[in-house]
């Protein structure tokens, strides 16, 4: 397991940055898995029918997904024990294409005391940010 | 309009969820995890739990249960094909893991009124066999208004 020196840590520092690629695949794959099966994340012709311009991943797959470089920096899904995101704008997924996401997490707070450690997420689509005010609460 | 009155009306709680270990690897999969305390067992307890341990959004499993009975409840008349999700946050005691046998009881917290939309926010408390808390599930959804 990682051992991360909480008093070596400096906020604003980055501790992950990673791209994914969301493909129709991943999305069936995220509606099996999490039983969300709107048909707006896997048919054209039902998001177009609801006026989106197409087919859009699940809110909870890029909140499940961005949290990952958190869990990868601190080497246990475990410590994460507080995690929020606001949903800010959709991610649509090109049938042929996918759709890439890079996240980005840096250190926002550090509480010596509670031995825990706020890490700040971005995660962004097309030069847009899909999530907003995205934060993970890591005990150490 | 989501109906103002549901604002504090608690739901019954759910059947109980049993937590698999593949139900846990076929999420981490699917959210590209690879942890391997998510997937692996022994890694898992060589890191001090007693499974598998499931990932920090697994809990949308187990709040979809009891949303469930919010979305067809009439007094909330709440128009599930104008519903978009605003925002979601899990508050963990514990991370839940393997073998975990777990029961959910919602309570609506607020509705408010955004102009023609209505902003409905869900508190969803987790418990384990042993009627501890595990977590607390917190979600917004936006109802959009009639045109």
């Amino acid at each position: 397991m990682t051992h991360i020196d909480i008093v070596a840590l400096e906020v604003g520092q980055e501790v992950g940055a990673e791209s994914f690629t969301f493909t129709r695949d991943s999305l069936v794959r995220y509606a099996g898995a999490s039983g969300d099966f709107n048909p707006i994340h896997y048919r054209d012709d039902f998001a177009q029918s609801v006026g989106l311009a197409g087919v859009l991943a699940h809110g909870m797959l890029s909140m499940g997904t961005a949290v990952q470089v958190v869990v990868n920096w601190v080497g246990d899904a475990g410590k994460v024990i507080d995690y929020g995101v606001r949903f800010t704008k959709p991610v649509f997924v090109d049938a042929h294409e996918g759709a890439l996401v890079t996240v980005v997490a840096k250190i926002g707070l550090i509480d010596l005391e509670a031995k825990t450690v706020r890490v700040d997420i971005t995660c962004v689509c097309n030069e847009t940010a899909v999530l907003g005010k995205a934060q993970a609460v890591v005990k150490l | 309009m989501v109906n103002p009155n549901v604002q504090g009306k608690k739901y019954p709680e759910t059947a109980p969820y049993l937590v698999g270990r593949e139900k846990i690897r076929e999420f981490a999969n699917a959210v590209f995890s690879t942890n391997p305390v998510n997937l692996n067992v022994f890694a898992a307890q060589t890191a001090g739990y007693p499974d598998l341990v499931a990932p920090p959004t697994f809990a949308v499993l187990i709040q979809e249960r009891s949303l469930g009975a919010v979305l067809a409840d009439p007094e909330a008349d709440i128009d599930f094909s104008r519903v978009v999700h605003g925002d979601q946050r899990f508050l963990h005691n514990r991370p839940i893991v393997a073998g975990d046998e777990l029961t959910s009881v919602l309570e609506v917290a607020s509705v408010k009124s955004l102009g023609a939309h209505s902003m409905i926010t869900f508190s969803t408390e987790v418990y384990d066999a042993d009627k501890k808390l595990v977590l607390t599930a917190i979600s917004t959804l936006v109802v959009r208004g009639g045109e």
